[in-house]
């Protein structure tokens, strides 16, 4: 639903004045060419890219080796069934972090002596793994733990899983905690007067609004999580990109690559639009009846 | 005379450097109305929030019947849900509804099933004419609506006193005569309270006793008409005139 609704007139007002439909008339063609200057540039962009990639020497054999649609069509079954694996870990990944984020931001809120450790703790895990490559990580864990040899044997995506979630709980519990920062303390002095703990408050009033704030950035790193599920293939799970691999390594072509690189594309297109959707809603309802 | 529900004596609170409250002795008793006045940073504020356990005192003692509740080993969480609390800018939790802003600390605090505690609810809420906004979310009302809305936030737990920091300063001037109105009703009822203000004509109206802060002590105290009609401290006699001169 629209809140730009400026031309619509309750039933019953007088017809618009001349003025107004002048000004309606204006509004009207200044949008028509704006529309169409930008419909000729983006053509024109498009047709000087396309020319100028089709003219360079090497085009003819970049094509045969990463656009070849026969290869696409034998590698799909593969790669498609990688891609599955990727959103299984995806799911995994993506529960385990809000968990783990929430507990970690909720630690770092907590105030007195006793709970210092745990602050403490909370911090330097934040610290830690925002600052370690995750492709490193995947490698500690993903034959580091099961090295120790007391875990039973696991799969690599299990172990994919793990380090992803270590990864992304760093940074998204510092988004929680940005969330729970940006909620007014007065909010919480009202909370604490009517007599609810520490805990109550947090759970039952500061974090409901904390979410709220923090919703499209956590968004964000859901895409960004969304591909890096791609980098579990380093520890040899057969996911889209290994399969992709596999297959490169039977035909000596790169097309696969290219295909599960497309089908990453659009296992985030739906998350992206989400997230500019609800950014924009959530900017729309906050400047109602403003237009600039 | 009975106990005194409220005790204070030689309450003090120090931000940094600068002593706020210099040493508070006040006796609230059972339906009394205490109206606290005094200049902006005169302490009216913070012995609220003293009261209410939101600061901690750097020394003295507060009882709310026979408990000493500023022994730290006693629950503050308890103490304070003893306590109703209204702030000038009302707080009302954005999220929730009218209505489950209201029974929030009877069913989380107090344990009251839901079923119960919004019947209760309702029957407040109609009682000041918003039981049709109960589903609403605060950002919905006026600031008056919200204003008695936080009021009945904080009298749904049947709390033995009620403490009112500034409530009107934020409200539209048009708005100022519903709330007022609705303290005029509770004071009917029989509660407990003590409101830090502004609204003179109002204090003179309503309270039963006036204490005059001034740089955080309690410069005078006494009924209204013997304050407000003579004074007996010099600094409460210029503090008024200051006052009437900016209001006329």
């Amino acid at each position: 639903m629209s809140t730009t609704s400026t031309s619509t007139a309750p039933t019953g007002a007088p017809p618009p004045s001349a003025v107004e439909l002048d000004r309606r008339l204006y509004r009207k063609r200044q949008t028509t060419r704006s529309v169409l200057i930008s419909v000729v540039s983006t053509a024109a962009v498009a047709v000087i890219a396309w020319a100028f990639v089709l003219n360079t020497p090497g085009w003819a054999r970049v094509q045969q080796t990463f656009f070849d649609p026969a290869v696409a069509v034998e590698a799909w079954p593969r790669v498609f069934e990688g891609l599955l694996l990727n959103i299984r870990v995806l799911i995994v990944a993506a529960i385990g972090v809000l968990i783990v984020s929430i507990l970690l931001a909720a630690a770092r809120t907590l105030r007195g002596a006793i709970f210092f450790p745990l602050r403490a703790l909370a911090a330097g895990y934040t610290d830690l793994f925002r600052g370690m490559p995750l492709i490193i990580v995947l490698y500690l864990v993903g034959f580091g733990l099961p090295g120790l040899g007391v875990f039973p044997r696991m799969p690599p995506e299990f172990w994919g899983t793990i380090a992803l979630i270590l990864v992304y709980s760093a940074y998204v519990s510092e988004v929680f905690r940005a969330g729970i920062e940006a909620v007014h303390p007065s909010q919480r002095l009202a909370a604490r007067g009517l007599g609810l703990s520490h805990y109550q408050t947090l759970r039952l009033v500061i974090l409901p609004q904390a979410v709220r704030k923090v919703t499209p950035a956590l968004m964000n790193d859901f895409v960004a999580m969304q591909k890096d599920v791609g980098l579990i293939s380093v520890l040899g799970a057969v996911d889209a990109v290994r399969a992709a691999q596999i297959e490169t390594a039977l035909t000596y072509n790169f097309t696969p690559y290219v295909l599960a690189g497309l089908l990453f594309v659009l296992l985030a297109l739906p998350m992206i639009r989400l997230t500019d959707w609800y950014s924009a809603r959530i900017r729309r309802r906050e400047q109602v009846g403003s237009i600039v | 005379m009975t106990a005194p529900i409220l005790r204070l004596t030689g309450v003090r609170k120090r931000f940094g450097d600068t002593e706020v409250l210099r040493g508070i002795d006040l006796d609230v008793h059972e339906h009394e109305v205490v109206a606290l006045i005094g200049a902006s940073g005169s302490g009216k504020s913070t012995l609220l929030r003293t009261i209410n356990l939101l600061e901690q005192l750097d020394d003295g003692q507060i009882f709310l019947g026979e408990l000493d509740i500023s022994d730290p080993r006693i629950s503050a969480d308890a103490a304070r849900g003893r306590i109703g609390v209204v702030f000038q800018h009302y707080n009302l939790f954005p999220h929730l509804s009218v209505l489950d802003n209201v029974t929030l600390a009877s069913r989380r605090v107090h344990r009251i099933p839901r079923a119960e505690a919004e019947r209760k609810a309702l029957a407040l809420l109609d009682g000041i004419g918003l039981g049709d906004k109960a589903k609403e979310f605060p950002d919905r009302l006026s600031g008056g609506q919200q204003q008695r809305a936080a009021i009945v936030r904080a009298i749904a737990t049947d709390p033995e006193l009620l403490l009112l920091d500034e409530v009107t300063s934020a409200l539209d001037p048009e708005l100022v005569g519903e709330v007022l109105e609705l303290i005029r009703s509770l004071k009917a009822s029989g509660t407990t309270i003590v409101m830090a203000t502004h609204e003179m004509a109002f204090a003179r109206d309503v309270a039963d006793r006036v204490v005059f802060l001034d740089q955080g002590v309690i410069a005078e105290q006494g009924p209204p008409a013997q304050l407000f009609g003579s004074p007996r401290e010099d600094r409460t006699r210029a503090f008024l005139a200051r006052f009437a001169e900016r209001t006329a």
